[in-house]
């Protein structure tokens, strides 16, 4: 039943957006009201157990593991909120379908009341930290899309993002204040928490986690120095001002001080940090909101002061100070809704909310003007109103800790009165200000009384006043003894809730309060000259610069990072790996092994230092390409004669048609280069990357001198020379390494050719940016296509094609193999298109090797999954020998069919590729497609 | 043996190649790549449920024994992915297709199928080698999908990212070689066996080799001074093609747990945690300062590889269960943020922070905005809390404590600023014109919709995915069970099939 109360409002928030719309505006109105309705019923009919001393809980498991659950209660000081929550939402609904325009949609509006109204009960309510957490935050964000609710004006968007920014960043650390508070007390039950108060205070984490906590609580609670998001708050709707930022949201935080006060109060540091922060809020944010000309920024620094009051007799910390501080929620939650109600009104109704403006309204609005008076008298403190009850308790408090805590606590009283006579001097202006004083200067308009549903909220608020200023006990009494007692967490001591105690000291400071509020606003004009010349520190404009100081700084430092430059961020890549393969080095180990090197002949040296020679010619030419690529490819061939050396004929031949398919894709691709000479780079910049490249060698060369130097791992290799014939049906070792033993290897790189292919392909022709040449180069149709390469390509073909399959078939017993044979047969046919017109040999070929390189690779796939029909994994290979009159004894094997897939991709992929590239180029030429 | 094992790659693999035959974008090969892809999921389902018994499922490709062959490996933390993958790749599909993304070039479907093959692939393997050309292929057809469509700036950070992860798949090379002379082993078990009986004498070059290891996962991961290819390459690309790049930073992160966890043991942690948290600063400082929408999400990805990145570092099962849990929200909330911004692109003319006409769709859009900036932030009640949390405590035992929460909190508070700027400026500050912007039906918004809704799913399913995520967290912390699984096929006697 529990859960409803909050489930109501949360799952109701999506019926006002449903009945939304122009049509639908009564029925939003009155769909909120009934949700908000069955909220309040339902505490009410739960509430007599309540009264009875009993706490409800109701738990669902949610997420054990985090210590997230569904795990509610209802006591005393939940009751007293939820009350208060659903109390006064009833009312700012009513109120809001009157004050909000026809343009307003009310749907958005009521949906969000609903859902901060739901977040907020569900606060009110958890017996969970992670879940209190869950539903505070939810409040933090329903706010902010209330405060933004008219978001074509900038100061209501300013307004809603430092609301958030600052709530949130308390929200943030409270979320680690409450992990640690669960961590030391073993739970995050507050059940459990609550119980755990002694271990908790003795802890030594005790002191980080309640700063952690308090943060979460001052910045919900506007405390001083967080305290300049509220009045930019006030950007909202009135009826979003009173409900959130007077009477509910911004209690948020001191009802988290008093739901944790059994367990994290009564120490020296909470004494002191929570009293001395709400002495500090209390009288700066009074004196502040003397110095408001607006309406509602006087009532929003007139709130944060009395937020600042309940934390500081929070802070007190003694039984009958909090029954001070629950009291004065209610009271003030109630007299401050009814005010800001009454702001709305008379700025509903004049289009006016400045007070030097404002004058004398008294004539037009008595009624409303009488209600605001009342209200506003009750702000002050005035006897037969509820604010007088709950500030003589106070001053009763300040007066009994300056008794018990000897000389130095008698400021506390007397700063307590100094808060009085501005909470007096600014009600005063409050009522003077805007009633009388005059006549109206310049407003839009003249206002007339509001309808009267628009007052009949405030009428109910200020009833409620009155009847809990005169008659206390019979009213709010029983309400506020169990909201106490379940914060204080034991029987309050007595205490008596009536008008008159008798002529003593707390009667003295209310007396002096109202005589010298009084005076303070009779001098007002010396003070407000005063206030022009001191005026008190405009926090929004230090926030919004310090932000804007942050995001410039974030800038800076981000551009400065991802600057753009690739050589930087290769550098980056390179010097870290350099680094770090050096740290990685350095922890132990030795790098050179114990196998012993094999005598240095003279060929190999020869080639060792030709190596080093063409590469680094490579380098010293690279902005000559054309010399660059042919330099390249020697750097290659002299691989290809390392591989020889090593006796690795395979190997070799791959190596060398790559090297050859390789260098003509270069030259291709050179089209797509600016022709003209990069600009030298600096010097230092030279140096730089001339000293990486040189380490990054050195690196490299390091690793392998220690594979090098050590004995090799036989056992792979033994396998594969055991079991190729036996196993793969080849006596070719790295061809059934190829095609069997790591066959999927295999089938991934058939794939990134084809990929390759499609990619190029797919860029060339989407509109690839070319750099622009200054003029095109003419050449002569012999120039082009020499005479000797032309005849000679046409047998050469007949010829290559022979040499690959023959290089195909005896693939899986000889060096060969079907990679080979691809690239041999693309050579050949690319040497076509090299020697003759491009259109005619395309013409001519007419193969579409799309079609081929697919069939290769789907070939490679079916032959995967031949074996997966016997029953065998993908890819398991088969052979067998077959007998043919003339051909004899030939072996017939799966992997032929692997490797014909090969040669198919390969093929397929490479000339694709060639084309696309060469299509460029024979189009500068003046070819067509 | 279990062939479902082979098909996450098997299928996209087939798939890809029949749509070489088909007409480029034709309804045909929208179909099929549709069909493939979406059949990915119950499949992705039927290995998490294999997987969901804490065994470990061998695939011998080839039928060779390991650790000569090659060997597909299925565990908790694959199946975890391969789900991942197929949720992912289901929307960011369906939303090229409605938006007609996929015919701004040519080849996006086969292109789209080798990617998913590549990515399955990479989870799958239980080779170091084939790992190596997982990646070639997801980076080979990630290379043409991020220039998918074309145009000068998509071009210019296109080609950075290709150049870098060449230079990248070397330095892979490079460290396998070096491995492989040392330990003369590919197979992942196999090579985690060696390593751990290899000479005091190899310790340094072994380390070596590892920590070039972390490099490449480190420049696939996008971690701090690695990650600069990434916001530029992620805010200029087709918006299906980023969403579904929401996934490839985490093959970087997948590798570095899969490998570290099983064949380094504990050596790597002490790099990780302070890269990570490094990163998490670079991240939320780039999310501060962005000014676009997409390019915001783009850091916000960096933000969340510094989060994975801390929680590996922590070492702790804990630490690894919460960045699992981080896992799964973090790439569908993130995926489903580039499809929004490019809903919102459409309707709104640009995602740059200053006055724009309104959108078409308010509500919807905002609606959705909120919810993913929500999740994207860490906030509660939506997913990014359950993973954020989880971390904040795994750290909470640990002599990091002070730094991981410092800078965990603190990045999501950076994160909260600029994404309530960036949403107030989006939706809030219009300019006073009636929009032009045609509303768009459900059939183009539903993909950003379904991923984001992991916020609110991920959070009310939290349990069952944090028991997951812990028992995957084991499974990793004691990789016996995996070197046993994959060494146990050695024996194998295994002779070619005659026919």
């Amino acid at each position: 039943m529990l859960l409803f109360i909050a489930l109501i409002p949360l799952l109701g928030a999506l019926l006002p957006l449903w009945a939304g719309g122009r049509r639908g505006r009564d029925v939003s109105v009155w769909t909120t009201a009934a949700v908000t309705a069955a909220s309040l019923a339902l505490l009410l009919w739960l509430s007599p157990v309540v009264f009875d001393g009993v706490v409800l809980q109701a738990n669902w498991p949610w997420l054990p593991q985090l210590g997230l659950n569904f795990t509610f209660r209802l006591d005393g000081l939940a009751l007293l909120f939820g009350l208060l929550i659903t109390g006064i939402g009833l009312l700012v609904i009513l109120y809001a379908r009157y004050y909000l325009a026809e343009r307003d949609d009310l749907g958005r509006f009521y949906a969000l009341l609903l859902l901060f109204m739901g977040a907020m009960l569900g606060m009110v309510l958890a017996d969970n930290l992670l879940l209190l957490l869950l539903f505070w935050e939810l409040t933090s964000l329903s706010s902010f899309l209330l405060i933004g609710y008219w978001h074509s004006r900038a100061d209501a968007r300013q307004g809603a993002r430092m609301a958030l920014t600052v709530t949130a960043a308390g929200g943030l650390a409270l979320l680690a204040g409450f992990l640690l508070l669960g961590h030391i007390a073993g739970s995050f039950e507050l059940s459990t928490v609550l119980a755990a108060g002694e271990t908790v205070k003795n802890h030594p984490g005790y002191p980080v986690m309640l700063m952690l906590i308090l943060l979460g609580a001052f910045t919900k609670s506007a405390q001083f120095p967080f305290h300049f998001w509220l009045p930019h708050a006030m950007a909202a709707p009135t009826p979003v001002s009173a409900y959130l930022h007077s009477a509910t949201m911004v209690k948020a935080g001191v009802f988290l001080l008093a739901r944790l006060f059994p367990v994290l109060a009564d120490t020296d540091l909470w004494f002191y940090l929570v009293g001395g922060t709400g002495l500090i809020t209390l009288l700066f944010a009074a004196y502040a909101a003397l110095f408001q000309h607006d309406l509602k920024g006087l009532l929003a620094y007139s709130t944060i002061s009395h937020l600042g009051l309940i934390t500081l007799l929070l802070g007190l910390s003694t039984p009958l100070a909090v029954v001070a501080g629950v009291f004065h929620i209610i009271n003030h939650a109630v007299f401050k809704a009814s005010l800001f109600m009454a702001a709305g009104i008379i700025d509903h109704e004049t289009g006016c909310r400045d007070m030097r403006k404002l004058n004398g309204l008294f004539k037009y609005i008595p009624w409303t003007a009488t209600l605001a008076m009342t209200a506003a008298a009750a702000m002050a403190g005035v006897p037969l109103l509820n604010g007088f009850l709950s500030k003589e308790m106070f001053f009763a408090q300040t007066v009994y800790q300056a008794a018990a805590g000897g000389e130095v606590h008698w400021l506390l009283p007397l700063l307590a009165t100094v808060a009085g006579i501005f909470s007096v001097a600014y009600s005063a202006r409050f009522i003077h200000d805007v009633f009388f004083n005059g006549e109206p200067i310049n407003l839009p308009r003249l206002p007339h009384e509001p309808p009267p549903y628009l007052r009949a909220p405030v009428e109910v608020l200020v009833a409620i006043c009155l009847l809990v200023g005169i008659a206390p006990a019979y009213t709010v009494g029983p309400l506020l003894a169990i909201a106490a007692t379940s914060v204080v967490g034991g029987p309050l001591p007595p205490y008596s809730l009536a008008i008159w105690h008798g002529f003593n000291l707390p009667l003295l400071m209310s007396s002096l309060a109202l005589i010298g509020g009084a005076l303070m606003y009779w001098q007002r004009r010396r003070l407000f000259r005063l206030g022009d010349r001191y005026p008190p520190p405009d926090g929004k404009a230090l926030f919004e610069r310090g932000l804007n100081l942050g995001i410039a700084a974030t800038r800076r430092l981000t551009e400065g990072l991802e600057n753009g430059s690739l050589q930087r961020y290769l550098a980056l890549l390179i010097g870290v790996a350099l680094v770090a393969g050096v740290a990685g080095a350095w922890q132990g180990g030795e790098l050179t092994g114990d196998q012993p090197l094999p005598p240095v002949d003279l060929l190999s040296l020869l080639a060792a230092l030709l190596l080093v020679l063409t590469t680094g010619l490579t380098m010293l030419w690279h902005r000559q390409r054309l010399t660059a690529i042919i330099l390249l490819g020697g750097v290659g061939l002299i691989v290809v004669l390392a591989f020889i050396r090593f006796s690795s004929p395979d190997l070799a031949l791959t190596q060398l048609t790559v090297e050859v398919v390789t260098t003509v894709l270069l030259l291709l691709a050179l089209r797509y280069l600016p022709s003209d000479a990069l600009p030298e780079s600096m010097p230092s910049r030279r140096l730089r990357d001339a000293g990486l490249a040189i380490l990054a060698g050195i690196g490299v060369a390091a690793l392998t001198w220690g594979g090098l130097t050590r004995p090799l791992q036989p056992e792979l290799a033994e396998y594969f020379l055991a079991t190729s014939l036996p196993g793969g049906g080849g006596a070719n070792v790295v061809n059934v390494i190829l095609v069997d033993f790591r066959g999927f290897d295999t089938l991934g790189e058939a794939t990134v050719l084809v990929i390759a292919a499609l990619g190029i392909t797919a860029l060339l022709t989407g509109g690839f940016p070319l750099p622009i040449r200054s003029s095109p180069r003419v050449v002569s149709i012999e120039e082009r296509w020499p005479l000797l390469l032309r005849m000679g390509a046409r047998p050469l073909l007949a010829l290559t094609l022979l040499l690959a399959a023959y290089i195909f078939l005896r693939g899986h017993h000889l060096p060969g193999g079907g990679f080979i044979a691809g690239l041999m047969t693309a050579l050949a046919l690319a040497t076509q298109y090299l020697a003759g017109d491009f259109r005619w040999t395309t013409a001519q070929l007419n193969l579409d090797y799309q079609r081929l390189m697919g069939g290769g690779l789907a070939l490679i796939g079916f032959t995967g999954l031949v074996s997966a029909l016997f029953g065998y994994p993908f890819l398991t290979s088969a052979f067998t020998h077959a007998h043919l009159p003339i051909f004899g004894d030939f072996e017939i094997a799966s992997a032929m069919a692997f490797d014909l897939g090969v040669y198919l991709v390969v093929v397929g992929a490479v000339m694709r590729i060639l084309l696309e590239l060469g299509q460029a180029n024979a189009e500068e030429n003046g070819w067509k497609p | 043996m279990n062939h479902a094992l082979i098909l996450p790659i098997l299928l996209p693999f087939l798939a890809g190649i029949s749509l070489l035959f088909l007409k480029t974008s034709s309804m045909l090969t929208r179909r099929l790549s549709l069909m493939a892809t979406v059949a990915l999921v119950p499949l992705a389902v039927l290995l998490l449920i294999l997987a969901g018994d804490g065994g470990y499922r061998v695939y011998l490709l080839g039928h060779w024994p390991a650790p000569f062959g090659i060997v597909l490996m299925l565990d908790r933390l694959s199946a975890l992915l391969l789900l991942l993958t197929a949720l992912v790749a289901t929307p960011a599909l369906w939303y090229a297709v409605a938006t007609d993304g996929d015919r701004q070039g040519r080849y996006f479907h086969p292109l789209f199928q080798f990617q998913l093959m590549g990515l399955n692939g990479a989870f799958l393997t239980g080779d170091l080698f084939n790992l190596f050309v997982f990646f070639e292929i997801l980076l080979m057809a990630s290379y043409s999908l991020l220039l998918h469509g074309g145009g000068r700036e998509r071009v210019r950070a296109g080609l950075h990212y290709v150049i870098l992860n060449l230079t990248g798949s070397a330095l892979f090379l490079i460290a396998i070689g070096t491995l492989y002379g040392l330990t003369g082993a590919l197979n992942l078990a196999e090579l985690a066996v060696r390593i751990a009986a290899a000479p005091e004498s190899d310790a340094g070059l072994l380390r070596a080799a590892a920590v070039l290891l972390l490099v490449v996962f480190g420049l696939k991961a996008a971690v701090l001074p690695l990650y600069f290819w990434l916001p530029a390459a992620y805010a200029h690309t087709s918006a299906p093609v980023a969403a579904l790049f929401a996934l490839l930073t985490k093959v970087g992160v997948y590798a570095m747990i899969r490998v570290f966890t099983l064949a380094f043991g504990l050596e790597m942690n002490a790099w990780l945690l302070p890269l990570g948290l490094a990163t998490l600063i670079a991240g939320g400082m780039g999310v501060l300062a962005s000014r676009e929408l997409r390019r915001l999400i783009a850091y916000s990805v960096i933000v969340s590889v510094g989060t994975l990145l801390t929680g590996i570092g922590l070492d702790t099962v804990a630490g690894l269960s919460a960045i699992l849990v981080y896992l799964a929200h973090t790439t569908l909330i993130t995926a489903g943020m580039f499809l929004l911004a490019d809903l919102i692109v459409d309707q709104r003319g640009h995602t740059e922070n200053w006055p724009a006409p309104p959108v078409a769709q308010l509500r919807l859009l905002s609606g959705l905005f909120f919810m993913g900036a929500i999740a994207l932030a860490g906030l509660p009640p939506l997913s990014g809390f359950l993973g954020k949390t989880l971390l904040l405590q795994a750290a909470s035992s640990t002599p990091a404590l002070p730094w991981v929460w410092l800078i965990v909190l603190g990045s999501s508070l950076l994160v909260i600023v600029a994404l309530s700027r960036m949403g107030s400026r989006l939706f809030w500050n219009m300019q006073d014109v009636a929009t032009t912007a045609v509303p768009v039906s459900v059939r183009r918004w539903w993909p950003a919709a379904a991923l984001l809704a992991a916020g609110p799913l991920l959070m009310i399913l939290g349990q069952p995915l944090t028991d997951f995520a812990t028992a995957t967290a084991r499974q990793l912390l004691s990789p016996s069970g995996y070197m046993a699984a994959v060494l146990a096929t050695r024996d194998l006697t295994v002779l070619g099939a005659s026919l």
